[in-house]
C-alpha cells in the first residue's frame, strides 16, 4: 500500500473499505463525523441515521443479516445508543459489528469529556484504542477478527487527536493484505435464532453467562496479542498507556519501558503485572479517568495513577512531563484566541436579538445556535444535551410562576429536533403546562455545526442524493400541536417578532420554525436541489413518467403526507 | 519485547494559526503533503469543529526521522506561522527560544494579487528555512488546490520565499 497522510478517521473508512464492511451509519459528531463522509467518498455504502440508537440498532440488524457493519458516533451519542448496546452485548451478531465512540477529552467541541472505556467495562463489550492513524486501520482488522470469531459487537474508542490527526499509513504495513486475515465479506442471510436474539428474562439469563465467558476467553487471548505490546526499556521507569497517551509518554520518557495497551477491555492483567513486576516504578498515563490505573490497582498490581488535576482536559508531552515528575504546581492557562462565534451572515442573528429584547428564558440545545450564548446576546439559558430543550422548556414551565413561565422558549435546531427533539413534542402535547409553551425550531436546511451533513429533514441522503422529507411542521402538526408557523426571521424581522410576542402570549402549544439555509450551505443547497430535479426529470423521462424508479419514497410520501404537509 | 526506534530532535516543529476561514488549514495540508512527499515521517493535529466559527485555529505540523506525539509541545515550534496579526500574541508562547515568526507583516500591503493566497505565502517564506525539495512543494500544491488557483498561488509561494530571503523575523 502506498504511503498516505491520512487522519484516524479517514483510515477506519480506508480499513472498513478493505475489510468488507457492507453498511456504514451513524449520526454526526465532532470528531466522528468524517468516517462515513470518507467511507463513502470511498464507495462504501454510508447513511446518516437520525441518531446514534437508530444507526445502533441499523447496525445491529445489518449482523444479524450476517453483512458486516460500521456505526459511528461522538461519545456522548453512544449515552444515546446505549440502550441497544448493552443488549446486543447479551444477543452478540453474525458477522462483525465495530461500534465506534469518538471521545472529546478537553471538550474541543463537546459538552462534557466523559470517558467512554468506563462503557466496555459497564456492556461488557471487548473495545480496542489505536493510538494513531496507521494503529487506526491495522486495529480496526482485529476489531473485525474478534468480533467474528466471539460473535459480539466491539467498541471502537478514538479521541480528538487519534481522529483528527494525520500521520502515515502503509509504510511497513500490510495494506489490503491484512483485510485477507479476516476472510472475505460473509454473505448476508438469515438464520432463525431466537434463544440467542429474542431477549425475554428466560433467553436473556443464559445470553449473561454467555456474554462473560466469552470475555473471559477474550481476557485469556489478549495476553498475547499485539495488540497490547511491551517495549524494553530503563528498569526504573516503566509506562503503561494506551491512544495518543502512549505517544505523547514516549515523547516525554524516551528512556522508558512501556506496557503499551491497545485492547482497553479487557485488559491484559497478567501482562501488566508481569511488567510492573519488572520496573521500579510504574506509572499509568491515560487521558480522562482513572480506568486502566484502578483496574490494574484492583488486582492487586502496583501502578501509580496520574494526580487528579490530569483527569482534566487533554494531555500532552508536557502535561505528561509533570505527571511522570508529581509536579502539582499550577499549570499556564492553554492559549486561547478568540472564540467561536455566530457566522456574521447567519440569518438567525435577529432570532437571538428579538429573544435578548424581550427578556426569554431560552432553553436551548446543541447546534451552532448554542453560540446565541455568547455576547452580544446571551440568549440561551441551559444547554445540556441533544434534544433536552424541549423537556428543559416544558419543566421550567410547569414550575415557574406564571408570568416567568410566559417568557419561557424551547430553541433547537433542525438536526437536534430530528435528533431527539420529536419526544419532547410529544410529552409537550401530552403533559401541556398551564401557560402552553413555544417551541421554536430553527430550520437552516442542514446539521451546520459539524460541517452541514444532510439528515431527514433535508430530503437528501449522505452524498446528497434525493429521499424521502421529513416535514417537521407536518409532523408537528400530526403530534398534535395546536399552532404551527413557518416563517423566514431573516426576510421579515418584524414578523417574527410579532409572531413571537403573539405565541408568548397565547396560553396553547406552539411551534414556529424559522426556516432559512444556512448561509455556509446555501449554495450547496441549491445545487444538490438542482442535481436532483434533474435526477428525477432524467428518471420520469426514462420511466415514461409512471413510476419513479428507486425513488418511490419520495413520491409515496408526497401523498402520505398530504394531511400534514400544510404549514 | 521490542523496542521504539529513538529519533528524537530530528524532529521539526511547525505550528500555523489564523482564523477560521483564512486557510490555516490547507497550509498545514499542504506542509505536511510536501514532507510526505520528501518520504519524512510527519504528523499533524488540529481541533476542528467550533474553530470553524470565526475562531481561532492552529495547527500543528511535525516532520522527520519518526514523530511520536502529533502537538508540538508548547514552547518547543521551531516555527510559527501566523495568518491574522490577531493571533500572533497568543500564539507566541508556542514558539521555542530562537524560533522563527512568520506573521503577515511580512507582506506588503498589495504585494499580493490575491490576499486568499496570504496562507501560500508564508509557506513560501517558510520554505526559505526549511530543507524540502521544491517538487515536493509544487506537488503538495498541485494536489491541494483547484487548478484555476495554481498560478496565482505559486506566484503567492515565489513571493513569500522571496521575501524571507531579504529579511527575517526572528522572536
Amino acid at each position: 500500500m502506498d504511503r498516505q497522510l491520512l487522519s484516524g478517521d479517514e483510515a477506519v473508512a480506508l480499513a472498513a473499505l478493505h475489510a468488507g464492511v457492507a453498511l456504514g451509519t451513524g449520526y454526526p459528531g465532532t470528531p466522528s463525523t468524517e468516517i462515513l463522509e470518507a467511507f463513502s467518498a470511498l464507495g462504501g455504502r454510508a447513511q446518516w441515521a437520525p441518531n446514534e440508537k437508530v444507526a445502533l440498532e441499523v447496525g445491529l440488524g445489518a449482523a444479524f443479516g450476517n453483512a458486516r457493519a460500521l456505526v459511528t458516533m461522538k461519545h456522548v451519542g453512544l449515552n444515546v445508543a446505549a440502550d441497544p448496546l448493552f443488549t446486543a452485548a447479551y444477543t452478540g451478531v453474525s458477522a462483525a459489528l465495530i461500534v465506534v465512540t469518538a471521545d472529546d477529552p478537553g471538550m474541543a467541541s463537546s459538552q462534557n469529556e466523559q470517558d467512554n472505556r468506563r462503557y466496555a467495562v459497564a456492556a461488557g463489550l471487548p473495545m480496542i484504542e489505536p493510538s494513531d492513524s496507521q494503529e487506526a486501520y491495522d486495529f480496526f482488522f482485529t476489531a473485525v477478527e474478534i468480533s467474528e470469531r466471539w460473535k459480539i459487537p466491539v467498541l471502537f474508542r478514538m479521541t480528538t487527536r487519534v481522529c483528527h490527526s494525520k500521520s502515515v499509513v502503509g509504510a511497513g504495513s500490510d495494506g489490503p493484505a491484512a483485510a485477507s486475515a479476516i476472510g472475505s465479506s460473509p454473505v448476508p442471510h438469515f438464520e432463525r435464532d431466537i434463544s440467542g436474539r429474542v431477549m425475554i428474562p428466560a433467553n436473556a439469563r443464559p445470553a449473561h453467562r454467555r456474554l462473560r465467558a466469552k470475555l473471559a476467553e477474550i481476557a485469556a487471548w489478549g495476553e498475547t496479542s499485539p495488540l497490547n505490546r511491551v517495549e524494553a526499556g530503563d528498569r526504573r521507569l516503566g509506562i503503561a498507556a494506551s491512544g495518543v497517551a502512549y505517544l505523547h509518554a514516549a515523547e516525554a520518557a524516551p528512556g522508558a519501558g512501556f506496557l503499551k495497551i491497545g485492547l482497553v477491555n479487557p485488559l491484559p492483567i497478567e501482562l501488566a503485572r508481569t511488567f510492573a513486576a519488572g520496573v521500579e516504578r510504574c506509572v499509568v498515563v491515560e487521558e480522562g479517568d482513572p480506568v486502566i490505573a484502578d483496574a490494574l490497582r484492583a488486582a492487586g498490581i502496583a501502578v501509580e495513577s496520574k494526580l487528579e488535576m490530569y483527569r482534566f482536559g487533554e494531555l500532552d508531552v508536557a502535561r505528561v512531563r509533570r505527571i511522570l515528575a508529581g509536579d502539582t504546581t499550577p499549570e499556564d492557562p492553554p492559549a486561547r484566541g478568540r472564540p467561536p462565534e455566530l457566522c456574521p451572515a447567519c440569518p438567525y442573528h435577529t432570532v437571538y436579538a428579538t429573544l435578548r429584547k424581550h427578556d426569554c428564558i431560552a432553553a436551548g440545545d446543541i447546534g451552532c445556535y448554542t453560540l446565541g450564548v455568547l455576547p452580544p446576546y446571551e440568549a440561551m439559558d441551559t444547554c445540556v444535551a441533544m434534544g433536552a430543550s424541549i423537556g428543559v422548556g416544558l419543566g421550567l414551565r410547569h414550575v415557574l410562576p406564571p408570568d416567568e413561565a410566559r417568557r419561557v422558549v424551547s430553541v433547537i435546531g433542525d438536526s437536534t429536533f430530528v435528533h431527539s427533539g420529536i419526544s419532547g413534542l410529544v410529552e409537550m402535547a401530552y403533559n401541556p403546562p398551564p401557560t402552553g409553551h413555544v417551541v421554536l425550531i430553527l430550520d437552516n436546511g442542514t446539521t451546520a455545526m459539524t460541517g452541514q451533513q444532510e439528515h431527514p429533514g433535508t430530503g437528501r441522503t449522505l452524498d446528497h442524493a434525493p429521499t424521502g422529507k421529513l416535514s417537521i411542521e407536518g409532523l408537528a402538526k400530526a403530534i398534535g400541536i395546536g399552532s404551527v408557523t413557518v416563517i423566514d426571521p431573516y426576510a421579515d424581522p418584524d414578523g417574527f417578532e410579532r409572531l413571537l410576542l403573539e405565541r408568548l402570549a397565547a396560553s396553547d402549544l406552539s411551534v414556529i420554525v424559522a426556516r432559512r439555509p444556512c448561509i455556509l450551505a446555501a449554495a450547496d443547497i441549491r445545487q444538490w436541489d438542482q442535481q436532483a430535479d434533474r435526477l428525477r426529470a432524467e428518471h420520469e423521462a426514462r420511466l415514461g413518467g409512471h413510476d419513479f424508479g428507486g425513488h418511490t419514497a419520495l413520491a409515496d410520501q408526497a401523498d402520505v403526507c398530504a394531511i400534514v404537509d400544510e404549514p | 519485547m521490542r523496542h521504539r526506534g529513538r529519533a528524537m530532535k530530528t524532529i521539526t516543529n511547525v505550528v500555523l494559526a489564523g482564523l477560521g476561514g483564512q486557510g490555516v488549514i490547507k497550509a498545514s495540508d499542504i506542509l505536511a503533503d510536501a514532507a510526505l512527499r520528501a518520504g519524512l515521517d510527519v504528523k499533524k493535529a488540529e481541533v476542528h469543529g467550533m474553530s470553524q466559527r470565526g475562531g481561532s485555529v492552529t495547527s500543528d505540523v511535525r516532520f522527520g526521522g519518526r514523530v511520536l506525539s502529533p502537538m508540538v509541545p508548547r514552547g518547543e515550534a521551531d516555527f510559527l506561522v501566523v495568518l491574522a496579526p490577531s493571533e500572533v500574541a497568543v500564539t507566541l508562547p508556542l514558539l521555542r527560544t530562537g524560533g522563527v515568526l512568520l506573521s503577515p507583516d511580512l507582506v506588503p500591503d498589495g504585494a499580493l494579487p490575491n490576499k486568499r493566497s496570504l496562507n501560500v505565502a508564508l509557506l513560501g517564506a517558510l520554505s526559505h528555512y526549511i530543507d524540502l525539495p521544491s517538487e515536493a512543494w509544487l506537488d503538495a500544491m498541485k494536489a491541494a488546490l483547484p487548478e484555476r488557483l495554481q498560478a496565482v498561488n505559486e506566484k503567492a509561494f515565489a513571493l513569500g520565499r522571496k521575501l524571507a530571503a531579504e529579511g527575517v523575523t526572528i522572536s
